[in-house]
């Protein structure tokens, strides 16, 4: 099949999607331990769509992220202890703590990155695409964004002039049907967000976002095409959040028969099951217990670093006269 | 040197730039075919080719945004909003995007962008087309605000902020474009940002005023003269990073203070000057600060409401005049 993952990349998928859940579970239960600070927005059930649309990428390509990144993170490289580390606020951290869980950025991976502006990482990687173009480079941005920032006006503006322009750029609509609160059917007349991208005459297409290979092969063609300078594609990624819609949610508005049916279709279980046959339980076990035991050490080690130090900050000195 | 209309010195640093650096681009409305709207752009898109000199669609909030992040990767944009009454729609791009990052990200990227934008009133364009929103701009730590007032400083100021590794909001005036100036040729020549220019020396006064205002404060100066009064005018090019050293230098001498700007009054950037210089030059006033800005009030559209709200030489003198009295 035309841009389906090999074994190998299906099986480090697996392990990654594994990595995030661990990384959520243990958040939850930090945060009921009154360990966490600040809203924690977990993907729980929704990991297959931020780890398989960046396990297409290379480390040249720019990815911007959402303040539910957890999975686009781990997806995109990042080790999960500084990005542990990054959102308990210690100086080990991704930023030095200084950024968050919600705006995590590691340049040298390409993430830059989270943004808890709704909407706003989309025309940003539209601009890094702007810019690839200008420089005659062959990378491609990718912007992950939720059902509930495809309702902003910016979104607009950049898929047009992302499309009349050309840019290599890839939109991947992680559409897990609430906005904060609200169900999709609150938001938007359509269910399916991507009949707008006929509006651009951008193609577009619907995929399982709980099927790991189906969105690695929906959104490989889109970045195939974007990287021959065919312009963007928009990817729609249907998927659930399992958990509330933040650690600060109290819950009452997800029906408990729509997160059974949900929780049915695990996408880990779903590649589980895919390559249970390739490789063997096992040795899908060996590698679900490896992880867990990473993220438990990362845990460990994040919680026993010291916070950073504070200093004047030196990149604002530029900006203000010394008085 | 050459003489030069202002719109042609800031022509003649984009040229300049784009020649010496190819990851220098141009984006804005009309700024391609039709060259801009002021015609700072003119023949850009002949010389650099589409690719690097853009017509884009009316896009303002994404354009802001995609500039922001064109510079993380690699480019140095050059933004037009055709107007400062538009840049309210670039502030999230500006406030919650540009502003934050090399901070919260550790110096892990750069944003050498600059937003070019005209505001500020006179020309009969209405209470939409208008505008000075300076103090909005530089309330922002993160974001430098330059503001030149002849057309040699248009041209190097305009190339400092391209060279610049940060985000550089440069407010022209639209009234400035059609002054004319000597401006050096050199492609090496550049005017730093950060430091003011004194444009008259004076004993009496210092006026401290931005961008066409200074002009206006010129006039003034010339007629204090008459009353018997020397006014220091010093011109605030850059309102942020502020040259705080220069104001109190003024001061010093002059012990009387006056500042003009032509945004609003309230929380308006002559408010935020009256405080620096209280802050720092407390001792050395004989006088409180006076401020002239636009009044708290949208600008009118008819002539003579408009002439009315404008700060203009005739304000200025009267402030100077209650100031030394
Ligand atoms: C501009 C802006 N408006 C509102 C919010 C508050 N807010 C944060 S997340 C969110 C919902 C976003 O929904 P969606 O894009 O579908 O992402 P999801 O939470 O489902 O991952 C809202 C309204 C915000 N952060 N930014
Ligand atoms: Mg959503």
């Amino acid at each position: 099949m035309k841009n389906a993952p090999s074994i190998e990349e299906h099986v480090e998928m697996y392990r990654k999607m594994i990595v995030v859940r661990r990384l959520e579970e243990g958040l939850g239960r930090l945060h009921k331990e009154g360990k966490t600070r600040g809203p924690i927005h977990r993907c729980d059930g929704q990991e297959a769509v931020g780890v398989a649309a960046t396990a297409v990428l290379r480390d040249g390509d720019k990815l911007t992220s959402t303040h539910r990144g957890h999975a686009h993170y781990i997806g995109k490289g990042l080790d999960v202890y500084p990005v542990i580390a990054e959102i308990f606020g210690r100086a080990t951290g991704s930023c030095a703590g200084r950024a968050g869980h919600m705006l995590i950025a590691d340049a040298e991976k390409g993430l830059i990155g989270g943004n808890a502006i709704v909407g706003a990482g989309i025309p940003a990687a539209t601009g890094m695409a702007l810019s690839m173009q200008v420089l005659g480079r062959k990378d491609v941005a990718m912007c992950i964004f939720g059902d509930g920032a495809a309702q902003t006006g910016i979104c607009h503006e950049a898929m047009n002039m992302a499309a009349l322009w050309k840019l290599p750029v890839v939109f991947v609509l992680e559409h897990n049907q609430f906005g904060l609160t609200v169900p999709s059917s609150v938001q938007s007349p359509v269910a399916d967000l991507s009949i707008r991208a006929a509006g651009y005459n951008m193609p577009a297409e619907i995929v399982d976002g709980n099927d790991a290979v189906a969105v690695y092969r929906a959104v490989a063609n889109m970045v195939d095409r974007a990287r021959q300078g065919l312009g963007p594609g928009l990817i729609e990624a249907k998927t659930y959040r399992w958990e509330g819609f933040s650690t600060s949610d109290m819950g009452g508005y997800q029906t408990p028969e729509d997160i059974a049916a949900w929780k049915a279709r695990d996408p880990i279980r779903i590649s589980y099951d895919a390559l249970k046959n390739e490789v063997g339980a096992a040795a899908l076990d060996e590698i679900e217990r490896e992880a867990g035991a990473e993220v438990a050490a990362a845990f460990a080690k994040a919680l026993s670093d010291p916070f950073p130090a504070f200093a004047v900050p030196s990149a604002y000195a530029a900006y203000s006269g010394a008085l | 040197m050459a003489m030069m209309r202002y719109a042609e010195a800031l022509n003649a640093a984009l040229r300049e730039e784009m020649q010496a650096d190819a990851s220098v681009f141009l984006f804005g409305e009309d700024i391609g075919r039709y060259g801009g709207v002021f015609k700072v752009t003119k023949g850009l898109m002949e010389e650099f080719g589409e690719l690097r000199v853009r017509d884009t669609p009316i896009s303002e909030q994404a354009m802001t945004a995609m500039a922001v992040t064109a510079a993380m990767t690699g480019t140095r944009p050059v933004l037009e909003i055709m107007y400062a009454d538009f840049v309210p729609l670039s502030l999230d791009a500006l406030i919650n995007q540009a502003s934050i990052y090399e901070y919260i990200w550790n110096g892990q990227v750069r944003m050498p962008f600059v937003l070019r934008t005209q505001g500020g009133g006179g020309a009969g364009a209405g209470a939409q087309h208008s505008k000075s929103l300076d103090s909005m701009l530089a309330h922002v730590p993160g974001i430098k605000v330059v503001a030149p007032v002849t057309p040699a400083d248009a041209k190097g100021m305009l190339k400092s902020a391209i060279r610049d590794s940060q985000p550089v909001v440069f407010l022209e005036h639209k009234l400035l474009y059609n002054t004319r100036g000597e401006v050096p040729e050199d492609a090496d020549f550049t005017v730093p940002l950060g430091k003011a220019a004194t444009r008259r020396e004076g004993r009496d006064v210092s006026i401290f005023a931005t961008s066409r205002m200074v002009l206006e404060a010129l006039k003034a100066a010339d007629a204090l003269e008459k009353d018997g009064i020397s006014a220091e005018v010093i011109d605030l090019r850059s309102l942020r990073p502020l040259d705080v050293e220069s104001i109190a230098t003024s001061i010093a001498r002059t012990n009387h203070a006056v500042v003009v700007n032509e945004g609003w009054n309230f929380c308006g950037y002559a408010a935020e000057l009256s405080a620096t210089i209280m802050d720092r030059c407390f001792d050395d006033l004989d006088a409180p600060v006076a401020r002239v800005t636009l009044p708290d009030m949208p600008v009118p559209y008819s002539e003579p409401l408009e002439m009315a709200v404008l700060p203009d030489a005739g304000k200025i003198r009267d402030a100077v005049l209650r100031v030394v009295k």
